[in-house]
C-alpha cells in the first residue's frame, strides 16, 4: 500500500497540471449554472481542446488517441480536473462508457471509424438500452432487428435516453433472435441517429429540462458492419458498458461533489443561524463534517476498487457499492444544502434571489434520478447480494 | 500509487488470521470473558512470540519496527477474532503514547518491556466529564504526585504501569505504587474490561508534555477503527452464512430482498469503513497533511457503521440473534464500547469541522 505518486505518476500529474493551468477556460464560472443545451457547444469546444492535448481519454490505448494511462493515473486525472475547476466534457457517455466498449469489442475498422470522433466531440453518443417495458429487467427488451441482406432493419422504442437530442450515434441493444433464452438473443448495434426512421422526442424530466428523450425506430436500416461484438452476444457487450458505468463514474463525480461541499462550507460562513454564522451552529457543523467525510470515503472506495481492478484485470460486481455510495451520498449532500439554505433552497435559476443561480434547487431535484439511472439502488443491492455475497437470486 | 496490500502485508494479515483462529477461537473468547480480567498469560506469551506487542516500535527497544498499516492489519484480525485482553491497551494505546512522549531512557524502561512481553499497560485519560479532549482533563500533578480519579480505563487491572494524562503532562505510574486503587466498572463489553483508577498522592514519573499525545491517540484510533472493521467483517460473514442456511417459507431467508439488501448494506458499510481505516493508517505513517482529518473521518464512519452492521446482523438472525448463546451480541457489545472509545462520531465530526470549516483553506486534501 503506497498512495504516494510514483515517478511516472508524478510526471503525468505535473504535465497535466501545467496543461490545465494554461488551458482551463477562465470564464467557466459564468457558464457553469446554465442549462445543458446552452452550455453544450461550450463543453464541446473544451473537449476538443483537451483532445488536442491528448487529455480527453487518458485511459485509452495510445494508438486510439489516449495515453494508455493506468487506473491510478485516471484517478489522478479526475483529481486534477477538480483542482483546476475544469468543466466536464461534452461527450460523457462516448468517453466514459461507449468508447471503451468499442475499444474492447470493436473491429479495427469500427475503432478507426468511431474513436477519433468520440474524442474530438465531433460525434456525441447516447446509450439506447432502456425501453418502456425493459428497465431494470434489461434482458426483456423488445426492440427488434431483422437481417435483410447486408443490413439490419430495426423497429421498436427506447426511453430515458440521455443526450438523445444531442446524440449523433447510439449504442443500441436490440433483439436479433426471439427463439432463444432472453439473454442469448441480443445484439449491440452502432446506429447513426440521422438514419431515416429514427425519431427523437425530448422527454421533460422532473427538473423541468430535457436531458433525456424517447427514441422511436421505424424500419431503420443499419449496415451489418455496425454490429458491435458478435451477433447474439449483445448481453455481454452491454454488461461491459454497464460495468464501466458503475466502476469508474464515481471518479469523475468526485470532482462535482468536492466542489459542492467546498461551496457549502463557504456558504455556511455567511448564512446566519440563530444570530451567528451557520458555520458556528453545532448541528450544521455536524452535518457538513459528515458529508465531507463521506465524500472522502467515496474517493477512497474508488481508489481501492481501481487497485483491485489493476490486480484482477476487470471491473467486477463490487463496482455496485461505488454506484450506491455516490448516488445516495449525492442525495444526502443536496438535503444538507437545503437545510443550510432554508427557504432560499427552493428558488429556481430564474429568481433573482436564488443562491448560486439556482444550482441547489436543481441539484435537489436532479439527484432523485441518481438512484434510478445506471441501475437502481435496488438492482445494485441485488447484484451485491447475489454476485458478491453469494446469496440466492431474489427474483 | 497503490491502494492494495503488498506481499509482506498480506502475509502478516494471513498469519494473524490463522494465529487468532487457532489460539483464540470463540470458545476461548467466552472462557476469558467470564474471568475477572479477560487476560490470559499463555495467550499473551504466544502473541509476544509473534512480535505483536512490539509491532510498530523501534528495533532498539526490542520492537519489530513495522508501520501503521501493518498495525491496523493486525488489529483488524484481532477485531475479527474478538480478541480479549490488553493487546489494544498495551500496544496501540500505552505503547503509542510512550513512543510519542517518553525520553529514550524512559523508553528503555517502559517501552522495551512491552515489546519483550514483560509488561502490560494502558492509558488513563477520561475523568467524570468523559471528554476525549485533552484540554478537558482536570487532574494535574503536585510535586510529582497525582490525586484524583480516572474512569473508563481499559485493562487497568492487568497493567504493570499506567500512562496517565494530566493537565501538566503525561505521566507513568507503577501499578503497585502507594495510593492507587483500581475498581472494575461493569460495562457491556465483556472482553475488554474497564476500570476506575483512584490516585491519592500517588508518585508519578513525568514522561513529557502533552504535545505528542494527539498523534499517539491518532495511532490508537486507527488501530481501534481497524478492530471495528474486523468485527464488522465477522458479523457480515456470520450473517451471510446464516442467511444462506436458514430456511423459512421453503426458501433461504437470504432470498428475501428485505434480508438480502441489508446484507448488501453491511458489505457496503464494511468496505467503506475499511477504505477509510487503511487510508488513515497510511496517512499517519506518511505524516500526510490530512492525517488528522483522515483519522477522524475513519472513526466517525466506523463508530456508526460498526453499530449499524451489528443491528442488521442481529435482526437477520431473528430470535437466534437475541440469544446469549449466539456470538453476535459479543461483537455488538464490543462495537458499543469501541463506538465511544477515543471519541464517538459526534466528537470526530466536530474535530473534522474544526479542521475543515474553521481552517482558512477549504480543502485539506493532500495532492
Ligand atoms: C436521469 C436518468 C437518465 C437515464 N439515462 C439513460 C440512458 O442514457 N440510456 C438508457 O438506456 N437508460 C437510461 N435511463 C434509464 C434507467 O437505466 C432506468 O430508469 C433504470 O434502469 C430503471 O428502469 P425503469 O425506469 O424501467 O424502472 P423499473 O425497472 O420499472 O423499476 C421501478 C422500481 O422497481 C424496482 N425494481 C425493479 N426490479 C427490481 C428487482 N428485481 N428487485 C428489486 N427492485 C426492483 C426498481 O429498483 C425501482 O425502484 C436513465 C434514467 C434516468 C432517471
Amino acid at each position: 500500500m503506497d498512495l504516494n505518486l510514483n515517478a511516472e505518476e508524478q510526471q503525468f500529474r505535473d504535465e497535466l497540471r501545467t496543461w490545465l493551468d494554461a488551458n482551463v477556460p477562465k470564464d467557466w464560472a459564468e457558464w457553469r449554472e446554465k442549462p445543458l443545451d446552452e452550455t453544450f457547444p461550450y463543453l464541446r469546444t473544451w473537449q476538443r481542446k483537451l483532445h488536442e492535448g491528448r487529455w480527453a481519454a487518458v485511459s485509452w490505448p495510445k494508438e486510439y488517441g489516449g495515453r494508455s494511462a493506468t487506473l491510478m493515473q485516471q484517478a489522478i486525472f479526475w483529481e486534477e480536473m477538480a483542482r483546476a475547476q475544469a468543466p466536464q466534457m461534452a461527450n460523457a457517455l462516448g468517453l466514459g462508457l461507449i468508447g471503451p466498449t468499442i475499444i474492447a469489442y470493436g473491429t479495427e475498422a469500427q475503432k478507426k471509424r468511431f474513436i477519433p470522433k468520440i474524442l474530438s466531440a465531433e460525434e456525441i453518443w447516447c446509450q439506447g438500452f432502456s425501453e418502456p417495458n425493459a428497465g431494470s429487467d434489461l434482458a426483456g427488451l423488445q426492440t427488434e432487428a431483422r437481417l435483410d441482406g447486408d443490413h439490419y432493419v430495426v423497429n421498436g422504442q427506447k426511453v430515458w435516453t440521455s443526450f438523445g437530442t444531442f446524440g449523433n450515434w447510439c449504442e443500441l441493444v436490440v433483439r436479433t433472435d426471439a427463439n432463444v433464452p432472453r439473454h442469448k438473443g441480443l445484439t449491440v448495434l452502432l446506429v447513426d441517429m440521422k438514419s431515416p426512421g429514427v425519431d427523437v422526442r425530448p422527454l421533460r424530466q422532473m427538473t423541468g429540462e430535457s436531458e433525456f428523450s424517447e427514441l422511436f425506430f421505424r424500419d431503420v436500416r443499419v449496415p451489418v458492419e455496425n454490429v458491435l461484438g458478435r451477433v447474439n452476444d449483445g448481453w455481454n457487450v452491454a454488461v461491459s458498458t454497464l460495468m464501466y458505468e458503475r466502476g469508474s463514474y464515481g471518479a469523475r463525480l468526485h470532482l462535482l461533489f468536492k466542489r459542492s461541499i467546498d461551496r457549502l462550507v463557504e456558504l455556511s460562513r455567511t448564512i446566519q443561524r440563530n444570530g451567528r454564522p451557520a458555520a458556528c451552529d453545532p448541528l450544521i457543523r455536524q452535518k457538513l463534517a459528515q458529508c465531507y467525510g463521506e465524500i472522502e470515503i467515496m474517493r477512497l472506495n474508488q481508489l481501492r476498487a481501481f487497485s483491485r481492478i489493476t490486480a484482477t484485470g476487470v471491473p467486477g460486481p463490487e463496482g455496485s457499492i461505488l454506484k450506491i455510495f455516490w448516488s445516495e451520498l449525492n442525495q444526502r449532500l443536496q438535503q444538507i444544502a437545503q437545510e443550510l439554505l432554508g427557504p432560499y433552497g427552493q428558488l429556481l435559476a430564474g429568481d433573482r434571489r436564488a443562491v448560486d443561480k439556482g444550482i441547489w434547487s436543481y441539484g435537489y431535484l436532479r439527484t432523485r434520478g441518481n438512484t434510478i439511472e445506471a441501475g437502481t439502488s435496488e438492482v445494485q443491492r441485488n447484484i451485491i447480494g447475489h454476485f458478491v455475497l453469494g446469496l440466492p437470486r431474489s427474483y | 500509487m497503490e491502494f492494495g496490500l503488498n506481499e509482506s502485508q498480506l502475509l502478516l494479515r494471513d498469519n494473524a488470521r490463522k494465529f487468532f483462529a487457532g489460539e483464540c477461537p470463540m470458545e476461548e473468547v467466552r472462557r476469558l470473558m467470564e474471568t475477572e480480567t479477560a487476560y490470559d498469560q499463555a495467550l499473551w506469551a504466544k502473541m509476544v512470540e509473534q512480535g505483536y506487542t512490539g509491532i510498530i516500535f523501534p528495533e532498539e527497544y526490542g520492537g519489530v519496527g513495522l508501520g501503521k498499516v501493518e498495525l491496523i492489519l493486525l488489529m483488524e484480525e484481532a477485531g475479527r477474532a474478538l480478541l480479549p485482553g490488553p493487546l489494544f491497551s498495551t500496544v496501540a494505546l500505552a505503547g503509542s503514547v510512550l513512543d510519542a512522549t517518553a525520553t529514550p531512557e524512559q523508553k528503555k524502561r517502559y517501552l522495551a518491556p512491552i515489546c519483550s512481553g514483560h509488561a502490560r499497560s494502558t492509558v488513563a485519560m477520561l475523568e467524570a466529564g468523559a471528554s476525549w479532549h485533552p484540554a478537558d482533563v482536570q487532574m494535574s500533578s503536585a510535586s510529582g504526585k497525582l490525586t484524583g480519579e480516572k474512569l473508563f480505563v481499559p485493562d487497568a487491572k492487568v497493567a504493570d504501569f499506567l500512562i496517565v494524562v494530566a493537565r501538566d503532562g503525561v505521566f507513568v505510574v507503577d501499578a503497585k505504587a502507594a495510593g492507587i486503587e483500581v475498581q472494575p466498572m461493569e460495562a457491556m463489553d465483556l472482553t475488554r474490561k474497564l476500570y476506575s483508577v483512584r490516585f491519592s498522592g500517588t508518585p508519578a514519573e513525568r514522561l513529557g508534555d502533552a504535545v505528542g499525545l494527539a498523534r499517539a491517540l491518532d495511532v490508537a484510533t486507527a488501530a481501534l477503527v481497524a478492530e471495528i472493521v474486523g468485527a464488522m467483517q465477522r458479523t457480515l460473514d456470520l450473517t451471510v452464512e446464516y442467511a444462506k442456511m436458514r430456511k423459512q417459507f421453503g426458501k433461504p431467508i437470504g432470498m428475501f430482498q428485505a434480508v438480502q439488501h441489508q446484507c448488501a448494506d453491511m458489505y457496503l458499510e464494511t468496505e467503506s469503513a475499511r477504505s477509510a481505516a487503511y487510508y488513515a493508517a497510511w496517512a499517519l505513517e506518511e505524516n500526510a497533511p490530512d492525517a488528522a482529518v483522515a483519522i477522524s473521518i475513519a472513526k466517525m464512519y466506523a463508530s456508526d457503521a460498526g453499530r449499524t452492521v451489528g443491528n442488521r446482523g442481529i435482526q437477520i438472525h431473528g430470535g437466534m440473534g437475541f440469544t446469549w448463546e449466539n456470538d453476535l451480541h459479543l461483537y455488538y457489545r464490543r462495537a458499543k464500547a469501541s463506538e465511544t472509545a477515543l471519541g464517538d462520531s459526534t466528537f470526530h465530526r466536530e474535530r473534522i469541522a474544526r479542521l475543515v470549516i474553521d481552517s482558512t483553506a477549504t480543502s485539506v486534501q493532500s495532492a
